[in-house]
């Protein structure tokens, strides 16, 4: 019985459809990540200021972001902004606004994290070599604050990637979606397509995610020290 | 005239009822049992899976401590799996997909099974990490001063390695009750479930998304304040090295 249901996804563009559906997924993620990033590095150099005013609104934004799962936020924009202020979102768009409320915040608590973690004689040796503030920066503080973020920062995209798939709660028509199609137009022919098409789905997002967190591991393992 | 007057009236009677900041307050104390008995759900599932994936966690992580030669490829090869694929794409495949090879479950089964098979990697990795920072020179330690090598993991290893994991396992438990909230696509009526289903029969958007957040916040607020307490007491345990 199961080796016939495989064939599913040889027949037609089956396949195909699928990965373009992967495809939508991986778009939306990739601007969030990018969107996150910027507005990230911007946050995160923000909470390392030392105004209580920026310290506390940037904190309540980040416990509220994060405490809350990515879902009740896509359903507070997608639903919500609807009916609050009756500007109409698809489902991308509001995808693209939450994950990019959320990688942010994400973004800008590593970002900090690094920031501090420079201790403060690096910059005075800096100055004690006679840099110039600039110098400083560009050749001690932003090579070693890279060394830190880049691992972390890859990890999370392979994270944004995975949580992208809930999109398909708000009526994106992603892998997931084409995925359910396949199978209801197959219902009859195919009975056991559900298991194949599923099975497949699962290791397109493992193939997708597996070298991210491979490399973050071996760049993490590298610049340890 | 006439007719718009008694619309006005009508429709200021509306806004009255509505309350001054636009909240429906009856709908809210009408519908919130419904959201407490989802919450109870959320917690009761959550509370078991996060259990299991202690469990499998901690078993996974002595495989790999010892080294055990073929156990330590298969759990290297799961935490593989379950850390780079979404627990909805798990959930599908669980309930919709395992139905056709003859394994059928309950949603609940369904719920369970996959939160354990995504936690039970990261409490694995939090666990392994625990126990890559005590030295093996304390291994070492303990053998010479003539404790068995039960009693060296008992009161040398564990309490040490334990106390360097606590963050990573209160940051695992957070993770792994944000994502329940996707067991409404294996049919169950959760909380996200309830706010959809109240937003589409009755169109109340906004009390039904507050109440949801409101429960979340209920739900998980607790668990972070008591996670960074412990973070904070636990620190001085990594003092003495």
């Amino acid at each position: 019985m199961q080796d016939l249901g495989i064939r599913v996804l040889f027949m037609g563009n089956n396949f195909m459809r699928l990965l373009g559906g992967l495809w939508v997924t991986i778009q939306l993620s990739l601007i969030s990540i990018l969107l996150s990033v910027i507005f990230g590095i911007l946050l995160g150099i923000v909470m390392t200021l030392k105004n209580p005013v920026t310290k506390c609104i940037t904190r309540i934004y980040l416990e509220f972001i994060r405490i809350m799962p990515q879902l009740v936020l896509l359903f507070l924009v997608y639903f919500g902004a609807t009916k609050a202020f009756g500007i109409n979102l698809s489902g991308e768009t509001s995808a693209v606004i939450v994950f990019t409320l959320w990688g942010t915040a994400e973004m800008g608590d590593l970002v900090r994290g690094a920031l501090i973690s420079i201790p403060k004689h690096q910059y005075e040796s800096g100055a004690a070599l006679g840099m110039e503030n600039a110098q400083i920066y560009r050749y001690i503080i932003i090579p070693q604050t890279l060394r830190r973020l880049i691992p972390l920062s890859i990890n999370l995209a392979t994270r944004m990637i995975k949580t992208t798939s809930l999109i398909v709660m708000i009526g994106v028509v992603e892998v997931l979606k084409v995925g359910q199609q396949i199978i209801e137009a197959n219902r009859y022919t195919v009975p056991d397509s559900a298991l194949w098409i599923y099975v497949t789905i699962f290791f397109l997002y493992f193939l997708v995610c597996w070298p991210f967190s491979v490399l973050a591991g071996k760049l993490e393992k590298k610049w340890k020290n | 005239m006439e007719n718009k007057r008694e619309a006005d009236s009508h429709f200021l009677c509306l806004k009255n009822k509505k309350g001054s900041n636009g909240v429906d307050i009856d709908f809210i104390t009408q519908y919130a049992p419904m959201y407490v008995e989802a919450a109870k759900l959320t917690l009761r599932l959550g509370a078991i899976g996060i259990l299991l994936s202690l469990i499998v966690g901690l078993l996974g992580a002595l495989v790999q401590y010892y080294k055990i030669p073929v156990l330590r490829r298969i759990i290297a090869v799961y935490i593989e799996l379950s850390r780079n694929t979404p627990l909805l794409v798990q959930l599908f495949l669980l309930y919709f997909g395992l139905p056709k090879m003859g394994i059928v479950w309950t949603s609940e089964t369904c719920a369970i099974v996959g939160l354990t098979f995504l936690g039970g990697s990261y409490m694995a990795e939090a666990f392994r990490s625990g126990l890559e920072s005590v030295d093996k020179i304390q291994f070492e330690s303990g053998l010479s001063i003539g404790l068995n090598h039960s009693q060296v993991m008992r009161y040398i290893i564990f309490p040490q390695a334990l106390s360097t994991s606590v963050p990573a396992l209160c940051a695992n438990v957070i993770f792994l009750i944000k994502e329940t909230s996707v067991f409404s696509v294996v049919a169950l009526a959760d909380l996200m479930y309830v706010a959809k289903d109240l937003i589409g029969l009755y169109y109340k958007t906004e009390e039904a998304l507050l109440m949801l957040v409101v429960a979340y916040l209920i739900i998980l607020l607790p668990i972070s304040i008591i996670a960074s307490l412990l973070e904070r007491r636990l620190r001085y345990a990594g003092f003495g090295n």
